[in-house]
């Protein structure tokens, strides 16, 4: 220990340390996602939205040189994009699995295009409180770093749990994403609700992107997301579209995708690509486990296409 | 000849080419215009391998008379076919530069066939016999640039535990963290290195994690052999570890913890390259060198290393330029499963092919292979 090492403690540490770096993509991806869904639509496009909140975010970081500006910059972006394929969506027709294919293929080129002169400059990033001062170990201290928009993701999950049960608003969402006749017969716009509900999906997505691009891993490239946003959408269905459940979720994919690196460093070597494709193992895992061929997913909102 | 097809067109560019060459004072002129294609499989400014190729594509794009077509993030399927139909076809190419890895066997190789009259260089590849004459394969000892940063890297790490974060266990990058840990044996003969794979050249969320990990196993200097070293260049200058760089100098994106690097010196071969062709000469199908031969430099050490380092370091990079040369890879040696892999007295040169197919790591390295 005299040389700063804590050995096999590296692995929870890593992946508690993990679980908190890596999981706040996923978590806005999904909490995003989540609304959407409820509201009876899929974005498919979110990969392309997160890339896109990435690079706007760095851009506008890089370019003003506040990381919050590029924060709200990744927003905007995302809930652009969020009303391009709720627009798209509101004609008739239209699939909106086929539409967020090519949302998302349309986002990360454009980001890459538009990203292309922001690869080499370094901008500032968003600052980490430091959770860790009452510890004297560096390792769980680098843990402890945390961002304040891991935080603000934790704290939305229970209001959105308590805002789609209690608020009037939360009411309207469930009620297009479950049975659109109802909605309509209220007197309320079906496609007025989900686009707004897309909206506010692709803002938080946005902002999850401008999370890897501003604090973790902290810079602009074009492998950055990796397939994050995809997974995140993925997570949705396994979460039973729970807010609450989309934290645990996040957490538990974050904590993974840290294990492959953690175990390795202590010397736990043999079948890294297998640990490597843990998030991957556990999806697969659990779609497996909770899928049956009598019934639709419990929890899944009657309208979305993939359950109707 | 039929002077019924000569356009405005031939005249007017034979009246620059001629402008051109007058002012340019007579240089070896091409037949025309000569179209040089590069491809690249990841984004060309990726402060990485392909920006170490990129920069030596704009080194040609500078010499007139060569006009240099590019495309990136072309993958190593037969997209990299089309893409050399493409830049042949449409663009009128005939020099081509693949750089990347897998673009070799079967998809160059084929394409090398298919048109005998064009040159292919490919960079990495294993050029043989058995392959078409018209390619070529090149590459550089960048080992011999890492076993420099590691020697620089033994001396500055205080815990003597050094970190690698590789993308997938082939044989150069196996060489490089071979260098690397035998050079800063020489610095300390204590230290560790420790190595984690990605798994795949551009993951930079699992590069962080890799980064965080091994600093928190008590590594203080690391460095890397991905696509792109920023994300780990970054993330260890943040948690206060010091880095050597790869491919390219990312000094600038960690200015106190940068300690040196091994780069590319594409810049200079690709006119080389293109020169010998100008004269007539035939570049060797198979064509390696390291930092005596300028295809592998280091970079300027940051102000953190040692007056005893820089010395150590540039007496070894003096023995690596010398006309003797210098073997990194000494008979006697182990890998880390206690195996002799090379046999006391055999010295392993440079230029010895078996080094190309190296399947192991050597003692004091962290870390396994599968």
């Amino acid at each position: 220990m005299a040389d700063g090492s804590i050995g096999l403690w590296t692995v929870p540490l890593a992946v508690l340390g993990g679980a908190i770096r890596v999981s706040t993509p996923f978590l806005f991806v999904s909490l995003g996602e989540c609304i959407t869904e409820r509201s009876g639509r899929i974005n498919l496009g979110l990969e392309g939205t997160l890339v896109m909140g990435a690079m706007s975010a760095y851009g506008i970081s890089y370019v003003t040189g506040s990381p919050w500006l590029g924060v709200l910059a990744a927003g905007v972006a995302g809930a652009l994009l969020g009303a391009l394929h709720a627009g798209i969506c509101s004609l008739p027709r239209v699939n909106d699995i086929a539409v967020g294919i090519a949302l998302m293929l349309f986002g990360t080129g454009l980001a890459f295009y538009l990203g292309k002169p922001l690869i080499e400059p370094t901008a500032p990033r968003l600052p980490a409180i430091d959770f860790g001062w009452w510890s004297d170990i560096p390792q769980l201290r680098a843990a402890l770093r945390i961002n304040v928009m891991f935080l603000i993701g934790v704290a939305l999950a229970p209001i959105l749990y308590w805002a789609f049960r209690t608020t009037r608003w939360g009411l309207l969402i469930r009620t297009a994403g479950e049975s659109s006749d109802a909605a309509r017969a209220m007197g309320y716009s079906v496609l007025l609700i989900r686009l707004r509900a897309t909206m506010v999906g692709g803002f938080l997505a946005g902002i999850g992107g401008s999370f890897l691009s501003l604090f973790y891993p902290g810079s602009w490239n074009e492998g950055l997301s990796s397939g994050q946003g995809i997974t995140a959408v993925a997570l949705v269905i396994f979460a039973r579209w729970d807010p609450l459940l989309c934290l645990w979720a996040s957490l538990a994919f974050g904590g993974a995708a840290a294990l492959g690196p953690a175990l390795q460093s202590v010397g736990v070597t043999s079948g890294y690509h297998l640990f490597n494709a843990a998030p991957y193992i556990l999806t697969l895992a659990i779609m497996i486990i909770t899928c049956s061929p009598k019934r639709t997913l419990t929890g899944a909102p009657a309208e979305l296409s993939i359950t109707r | 000849m039929d002077f019924g097809r000569i356009s405005r067109r031939h005249l007017l560019q034979c009246g620059a080419a001629l402008t051109l060459g007058a002012a340019a004072g007579a240089r070896p002129a091409f037949a025309a215009e000569t179209t040089i294609g590069f491809i690249y499989v990841g984004s060309r400014d990726d402060y990485g391998y392909n920006q170490a190729h990129a920069q030596g594509a704009a080194a040609l794009k500078k010499i007139p008379g060569l006009k240099v077509v590019e495309e990136e993030k072309v993958p190593e399927t037969d997209a990299v076919e089309k893409t050399i139909e493409s830049m042949i076809n449409l663009d009128g190419a005939t020099l081509l530069f693949p750089t990347s890895f897998g673009y070799y066997n079967p998809h160059m190789i084929k394409m090398a066939s298919k048109f005998p009259k064009l040159r292919f260089e490919h960079c990495g590849g294993l050029w043989s016999d058995k392959d078409p004459k018209n390619a070529g394969s090149y590459f550089g000892y960048i080992d011999e640039a890492q076993y420099i940063s590691g020697i620089v890297a033994g001396y500055t790490s205080k815990s003597g535990k050094l970190g690698f974060v590789a993308a997938k266990p082939i044989p150069q990058v196996l060489r490089n963290i071979n260098a690397f840990a035998l050079g800063a044996k020489l610095a300390n003969p204590k230290a560790t290195t420790q190595v984690i794979f990605t798994g795949d050249w551009s993951m930079p969320v699992k590069e962080a994690e890799a980064t965080n990990s091994l600093i928190d196993q008590g590594v203080d200097v690391l460095t890397c052999h991905v696509d792109g070293p920023k994300t780990m260049v970054e993330n260890a200058a943040r948690r206060g570890a010091f880095v050597c760089g790869y491919h390219t100098n990312q000094s600038p994106l960690a200015p106190k913890a940068y300690l040196t690097g091994a780069e590319w010196n594409w810049e200079a071969l690709y006119p080389k390259f293109v020169k010998m062709i100008a004269a007539g000469e035939s570049i060797p199908n198979f064509y390696r060198g390291g930092l005596k031969e300028e295809i592998v430099k280091t970079s300027p050490y940051g102000e953190a290393v040692s007056a005893e380092a820089r010395k150590h370091a540039d007496d070894v990079k003096a023995k690596f330029l010398s006309a003797e040369g210098y073997a990194i890879f000494k008979g006697g040696l182990l890998d880390n499963k206690g195996k002799t892999v090379i046999a006391a007295g055999t010295d392993r040169g440079q230029k010895d092919p078996e080094l190309e197919k190296m399947d192991y790591l050597v003692e004091g390295v962290i870390g396994a292979t599968s």
